[in-house]
């Protein structure tokens, strides 16, 4: 396969400096809401500040991959004497919690950088933190080309893996006939 | 569609365990717009002077603001609203949190508590899923470990819990309802709660709130992240460190207090140690607070960090703002910080008001050193300042002995207790403990503002005026220079006059006239804030703050797409100021009660008072006795009002 120049775009996340306000999950659900702006709802929002404010521990968790199954086994941290809860450092919309999920339909949500045209200075979430917590980072890197998958894509995977692909033929064709 | 409220209440008797789900008018946002301001309109149409505090009729009122949930910075608070036991009066303490976002979120602005549970019990709101479940493992059970174990047992971390401690369920006259690091502290609202049976609110919501104008909201949320960001790098330079930035006083993160400790006085508000702050102590303050706090705090959605994560020695983790962190020290005459990191941790668990709390333990060592209270009150009581009050604080959250008489206060306690008690309740303005001030000259400004405010609260009346004058022309120059937020342009020759003596100081100056004029202001920022649910550290209570006057109005037009301009917020303002009146001239309340504490200042001026506090009635456009007059309640379209007061003889003919 052909080598291409991907932007590798990073959100470095200084934890030891959260407070905890949540205005990153605000500012996502603000900026990800159709249209946009028009509604809030941390529930809809791709970070996510994981909070147990006395055992001290806040900890901003982006939305990664969805997976339709969850791991053989669960992975659980102590770091500097504070135990984090099962899979507290995992991305990925997992049938095992409910985190990174659309509230209302279920389907998984996935962190975009705010990719949009023309592109934001910074992703909304690091615009919004205002504690130096998130910081945005850019870098060039030539890797392999891959196919990259749509939003929409992502879920109807989740639907497919879900009911299998029949159902979901029959259902969009059914939606597809009434509209 | 309904824009930056959600349109819905929750009701919930808690008698008959009845819950509804009740869609709201429209015109009351138009009207009151939210917070306090509708709800003070729900207990003036429902509950009426007959009522008392621990009467099932009461209303408990958890409200949202009208702007929570938004992405407007620091639109946190939950204002809790209920007739107070101690003071008789709509009393409506806020705390910050994460409480109020939720409940928007779960899809209601507010939860309206009536009736009374035959036994403890908790309520839990999941988006549309509302239960009433049983508290009767949780009985006794601290404000902060409920939480917990509420969470623990709805196996829900996100769920955010507002508790009461023993203190509430003991009906405790300055229990406070607990949450996150924020308390709903000042007027019993945890008695209130522990009345009705009432443990815990738990809410968890994964609902939207919509904004009318989305884009146009957020371009106003960017220009004041330009403003924070701004201040963050230029503090005000003419006033002390812990006032210059945003946010509500920093006293966690700095501390030097020397201001504190040495203005303010100690005991039972009674003495100010003028030299308190030596290099000793700063040095030893430095140690332990250092040591003791673990990282700083933030509320929902605010760039400030008041707050702090505390861990102290065997004392379990806990959080802490603000004034807490003297006001223990200093009832005790405890010099060592330390106290105050043990002191707290348990004085919040049982959940107690941490203004009148130290306060009225200081009252009864007061009583005791005065042979009022005797050694048979204080039996089985260490006799350190540190172990007096740790005993005195069980006594009172359990009730037990002399606790009975102070747990209701110390202008009820002193009563109950006679034998010249009374004489020592000299710091209470309508039957509530007030700022532990002593000073010398007289203040027109902070006399109003003790004598008039609905709130009986200092803290949450004053604000954007500094609060004295500054030494020199040039410092009041400068800071005048740059004063975007002011109503109106003539305040800055106000501030530029007013001097520390001679013919421009305190008494005289600011004039009756002007006084009323900043005084006004003030506490229309404070009504403001509270009707949208902003942190008052953002707005009312800060210098220069972030939010004012200016852009209040943008605010609310863009979330709710209302067209709101100054003039008609300031009118809404002013109809839920004068309804909020209303409503304690209806139980009662009359110029007679208008009295700051007698000795809060050295010099007095009884007819100027009387003057002072005429003039301002008539900007006001109340009548001699304080009492909206008719003119006043038509202009702002309650002619309602006026009809219920002249029908009760509390508004007669002829009086305006």
């Amino acid at each position: 396969m052909a080598k291409i120049k991907k932007t590798i775009k990073t959100i470095k996340v200084d934890a030891d400096k959260c407070n905890g306000c949540r205005a990153c999950e605000v500012f996502c659900s603000a900026y990800h809401s159709e249209p946009k702006y028009s509604s809030i709802n941390p529930a809809r929002s791709r970070i996510h500040v994981t909070t147990h404010r006395l055992k001290n521990i806040w900890l901003p968790v982006f939305a990664g991959e969805y997976t339709p199954a969850e791991c053989m086994g669960r992975d659980k941290y102590i770091i500097d004497g504070k135990e984090y809860d099962e899979c507290s450092f995992c991305r990925a919309a997992c049938p095992s919690r409910d985190m990174f999920k659309d509230p209302d339909s279920g389907l998984p949500l996935k962190c975009d950088m705010c990719e949009s045209d023309p592109p934001l200075s910074e992703p909304m979430c690091v615009q919004a933190c205002l504690n130096e917590v998130l910081i945005y980072q850019e870098r060039v890197e030539e890797v392999e080309e891959v196919a990259e998958q749509s939003e929409i894509q992502t879920g109807l995977d989740a639907l497919v893996d879900k009911h299998g692909f029949q159902k979901v033929i029959d259902a969009i064709a059914l939606m597809a006939n009434k509209g | 569609m309904r824009y930056a409220e959600t349109g819905y209440n929750l009701e919930i008797d808690l008698t008959t365990g009845s819950i509804e789900r009740v869609e709201t008018d429209p015109k009351m946002m138009e009207l009151h717009l939210g917070g306090l301001g509708t709800s003070v309109k729900l207990h003036w149409d429902r509950v009426g002077p007959e009522v008392k505090a621990f009467d099932p009729e009461n209303l408990l009122i958890f409200s949202t603001g009208l702007l929570c949930g938004t992405p407007a910075f620091s639109a946190n608070r939950t204002l809790v609203s209920f007739i107070s036991p101690q003071t008789g009066l709509l009393a409506y303490p806020m705390m910050g949190g994460f409480w109020s976002s939720e409940l928007k979120y779960a899809g209601y602005d507010k939860v309206i508590i009536r009736g009374k549970s035959p036994k403890l019990v908790y309520i839990w709101i999941h988006n549309d899923k509302v239960e009433i479940r049983d508290a009767s493992s949780l009985k006794g059970k601290g404000s902060i470990e409920t939480q917990e174990l509420i969470r623990e047992e709805l196996k829900d971390p996100a769920a955010q819990v507002a508790a009461i401690g023993l203190a509430g369920e003991n009906r405790v006259f300055v229990a406070s309802i607990e949450q996150s690091r924020g308390s709903s502290a000042r007027g019993g609202g945890g008695a209130v709660m522990g009345d009705k049976g009432l443990k815990a609110i738990a809410v968890r919501g994964t609902k939207d709130v919509n904004i009318a104008h989305g884009a146009e909201f957020m371009l106003l949320v960017q220009d004041m992240k330009k403003f924070i960001n701004n201040r963050k790098e230029n503090p005000i330079k003419e006033v002390m460190p812990i006032m210059s930035g945003l946010g509500s006083p920093q006293m966690m993160q700095h501390i030097d207090e020397k201001w504190h400790t040495e203005s303010f006085a100690w005991g039972n508000a009674r003495e100010r140690r003028k030299n308190f702050w030596t290099p000793e102590i700063n040095e030893n303050w430095t140690k332990s607070q250092t040591k003791a706090i673990k990282r700083f705090i933030s509320c929902f959605n605010c760039p400030q960090q008041c707050g702090a994560l505390i861990s102290h020695e065997d004392v379990p983790p806990y959080m802490m703002k603000c004034f807490s962190k003297l006001t223990y020290a200093m009832g005790a005459y405890v010099d060592d910080l330390d106290f105050t990191w043990k002191i707290c941790r348990r004085a919040f668990e049982y959940g107690l008001d941490s203004f009148s709390t130290p306060q009225i333990l200081a009252f009864a060592v007061e009583l005791y050193e005065a042979g009022i209270l005797t050694d048979k009150d204080f039996e089985g009581c260490p006799t350190d300042k540190e172990g007096r009050f740790f005993w005195l604080l069980d006594r009172v959250a359990h009730r037990e002995g002399i606790g009975d008489y102070l747990a209701d206060g110390i202008y009820w306690a002193a009563r109950r207790i006679g034998k010249g008690a009374e004489a020592f309740d000299h710091n209470t303005t309508k039957k509530h403990e007030q700022m532990n001030i002593k000073l010398g000259m007289f203040d027109p400004l902070y006399f109003l503002m003790f004598a008039t405010n609905e709130k009986i609260s200092i803290t949450q009346i004053e604000g954007n005026w500094p609060q004295a004058p500054f030494a020199t022309r040039e410092a009041r120059e400068s800071f005048v220079a740059d004063w975007p937020q002011l109503p109106d342009e003539k305040f800055k020759k106000y501030f530029l006059d007013w001097e520390p003596r001679g013919e421009f100081a305190n008494p005289y100056y600011p004039t009756p006239q002007i006084a009323s004029e900043i005084v006004d202001w003030m506490e229309m920022l404070h009504n403001i804030d509270d009707a949208l649910g902003l942190c008052a550290g953002m707005g009312s209570f800060c210098f220069k703050p972030a939010y004012h006057i200016h852009n209040y109005p943008k605010f609310i037009s863009a979330a709710t797409g209302m067209d709101i301009d100054e003039d008609a917020l300031k009118k809404i303002a002013n109809r839920s100021r004068n309804l909020h009146r209303a409503f304690n001239n209806r139980q009662g309340m009359t110029r007679a009660d208008e009295k700051p504490p007698q000795d809060h200042w050295k010099h007095r001026f009884p007819e100027y008072e009387e003057q002072l506090l005429t003039t301002y009635y008539e900007f006001k456009g109340w009548n001699s006795n304080g009492i909206p007059t008719r003119k006043r309640l038509h202009e702002l379209d309650l002619d309602y009002v006026a009809d219920d007061l002249e029908q009760r003889g509390i508004l007669k003919d002829g009086q305006d």
